[in-house]
């Protein structure tokens, strides 16, 4: 058994430790403050080979295991939680399924695309009335000939304003429930395509999120992903990759907690000495510290079972349920230590606190996640 | 062109404490490095590569974990690396020795880099006595270079002046860190790295024998830095007057 990252997966993480520093954390509170999308920062990952982390190297890619995969989020999210969503939409719910279910016609026109950044990946999935129950989406396609065409829109879409390439999901068969939902490529480009509101959000606020309107969109027959009816289950095996993403990012905000927590508490002096001489706040930043490692670990197994190509839904939701409320647990500590001025934009802290709670939300609740694991224990 | 840069692993010295009782570095647990000024070195070698042509070899007298930290040096575009293997007490003049040997063994080459000085030590010795082993031209505190064909210019930062020198091949040549940024990795630059071949030579097969160090370090101490902590309470144009007045006496400002 071993427990250690492989020199080369510290090699990376070692460099994109080293660019998060360099290049995102000098500008995210200010991205954050804006509602700025990083588009100069991902053209900089993208030269690194940072958005083609696993996408195989004949498409332009890295070619890279889910492990250094998730070393590459974790790292990315410590300075920028937004940059570290955008960077795992991409990777895990644009490119991943294309990998998987993609033609290799499809997988030739689009994972270069995405591999050097030339279009951002998205993942279009939740409906108005259709979040976790994939089964209550309206969202219709329809084959005319060489085109199916799509109606309906999405809600909560990553990247939406700016991505190019979008796995759109949408029923093809209303009677066949589940098993009549089918996924999609689709480009910005396609007639009929529109991006609907932008979210004013409480964290994340770099990675611009909104919804999507698709008016009559001619979408080609080719880009159908999968077969028709293959939808749910391109779904659901995708959002499990994407749950390690989140995981990562997770355990990226609560570790930027812990670190921001460790040097307040140092130089921060109070009855004549520094705070982290108070047992409080040292038991505060012990439980931190031991929810990230045993949050890490479980991360780095879904990814290693991932990378077996074993069944990885129980896995994959037990690291993200517990890294998401591990880092709402580390920034809600992380605050308290600040005192009053963790309260202000001044301090970091305020920032992580803000984007930490999505982590619970999106790609699955908690709730869900226990669902998960509970489904795969009891049947 | 060949081109040698000589790199250094050293303790990350950022991470380093002063056990207060012994007033000893602590250095067990520390993360090892390349030292700052050295991947500057590398930097400018593959500027040089990149502009006219050649190979790059990584040179590196240490332990034989050193390896890994030169993986970095060939992710970044080095094309080989070679680790010297040398016991931990040897000084500035085996080291020189040892990298002259090493310089020599791989016969042609044309222009040999280094840092101004390492940041664990920060001697500056390295560079200089090499050039003097090696019976070169040296072109020290560089922080610009224009590589030819047949001969570099550079710009050197003498401290109260700055001078522009040129020098025909070999010549050995000392960075600053002003000089570049060196650039990091892509992830299929690292991943390439793994193919690029690293040899472990030993120090006394190099040097045909064993070297003795001239200079024997016996003890490391951290320097106490005492401060005077005095603060200042009265209101704030008085407390502005008092201390440009100490900064004056303890002549600080002049």
């Amino acid at each position: 058994m071993q427990l250690e990252l492989t020199e080369q997966q510290k090699m990376i993480r070692n460099m994109v430790r080293e660019f998060a520093e360099k290049e995102i954390a000098p500008i995210a509170a200010e991205l954050d403050k804006k509602e700025e999308y990083p588009t100069k920062t991902l053209e900089k990952m993208a030269a690194l080979g940072l958005l083609g982390i696993i996408i195989p190297t004949e498409y332009g890619g890295a070619g890279l295991d889910t492990v250094a995969y998730a070393t590459v989020i974790e790292e990315i999210s410590r300075k920028c939680a937004s940059t570290g969503v955008i960077t795992s939409v991409h990777n895990s719910l644009a490119a991943w399924p294309i990998i998987k279910y993609g033609t290799d016609a499809q997988k030739k026109k689009y994972l270069p695309l995405l591999a050097k950044g030339e279009r951002i990946g998205a993942f279009a999935g939740t409906e108005p009335n259709a979040g976790s129950d994939l089964a209550a989406m309206k969202t219709t396609a329809e084959l005319k000939g060489n085109h199916y065409i799509m109606n309906g829109s999405k809600t909560f879409i990553t990247s939406g304003p700016k991505a190019g390439i979008v796995i759109v999901f949408a029923v093809t068969n209303k009677a066949a429930g589940t098993k009549g939902l089918s996924a999609f490529i689709v480009e910005n480009t396609f007639k009929g395509y529109k991006v609907g509101s932008i979210f004013e959000k409480l964290g994340i606020r770099a990675s611009q999120t909104s919804e999507l309107i698709f008016e009559n969109m001619e979408v080609p027959k080719d880009n159908l992903l999968g077969k028709e009816g293959d939808g749910f289950k391109i779904a659901l095996s995708t959002l499990d990759g994407g749950r390690i993403g989140i995981a990562c990012q997770a355990v990226g905000i609560a570790q930027a907690a812990l670190d921001e927590s460790i040097s307040y508490a140092k130089q921060r002096e109070q009855f004549g000495q520094p705070i982290a001489k108070f047992q409080a706040i040292q038991w505060m930043i012990a439980n931190m510290a031991t929810r990230i490692e045993a949050a890490r670990l479980l991360v780095y197994n879904a990814a290693y079972a991932k990378d077996k190509g074993e069944r990885i839904s129980k896995h994959a939701a037990m690291a993200k349920l517990f890294a998401s409320e591990t880092a709402m647990d580390a920034v809600i500590d992380a605050l308290q230590i600040h005192g009053g001025y963790g309260y202000t934009k001044e301090y970091t802290v305020e920032r992580l606190f803000r984007d930490a709670k999505i982590t619970e939300i999106y790609e699955g609740t908690s709730e869900v996640q226990r669902m998960v694991i509970a489904s795969s224990l009891l049947g | 062109m060949n081109i040698v840069v000589c790199a250094k692993q050293v303790v990350d010295v950022s991470e380093i404490k002063v056990d207060p009782s012994t007033k000893r570095p602590v250095l067990s647990g520390i993360a090892k490095k390349i030292s700052d000024i050295d991947k500057n070195a590398v930097e400018e070698a593959i500027r040089m590569k990149e502009k006219v042509g050649g190979k790059i070899t990584v040179l590196t007298v240490g332990s034989a974990d050193a390896k890994e930290r030169v993986k970095e040096l060939l992710a970044m575009g080095a094309d080989e690396g070679v680790v010297i293997v040398a016991p931990v007490d040897s000084e500035y003049s085996v080291v020189a020795t040892l990298l002259a040997a090493a310089v020599k063994k791989l016969g042609q080459v044309d222009a040999v880099l280094c840092g101004e000085a390492s940041i664990d030590l920060f001697s500056g010795q390295l560079g200089p006595r090499l050039a003097g082993v090696l019976d070169i031209p040296q072109l020290t505190y560089t922080t610009k270079l224009t590589a030819e064909k047949d001969h570099v210019t550079v710009e050197r930062n003498l401290g109260d002046h700055a001078a522009t020198m040129t020098s025909p091949y070999p010549v050995l040549i000392s960075v600053t860190k002003e000089i570049n940024t060196p650039r990091l990795p892509s992830l299929m630059q690292i991943l390439s790295s793994s193919s690029k071949p690293i040899r472990e030579w030993k120090a006394e097969e190099l040097a045909g024998g064993p070297l003795t160090p001239k200079i024997k370090t016996l003890d490391i101490k951290g320097v106490p830095m005492s401060r005077k902590n005095i603060v200042y309470q009265d209101d704030l144009d008085a407390s502005i007057h008092k201390l440009v007045g100490e900064l004056a006496k303890e002549g600080v400002l002049r």
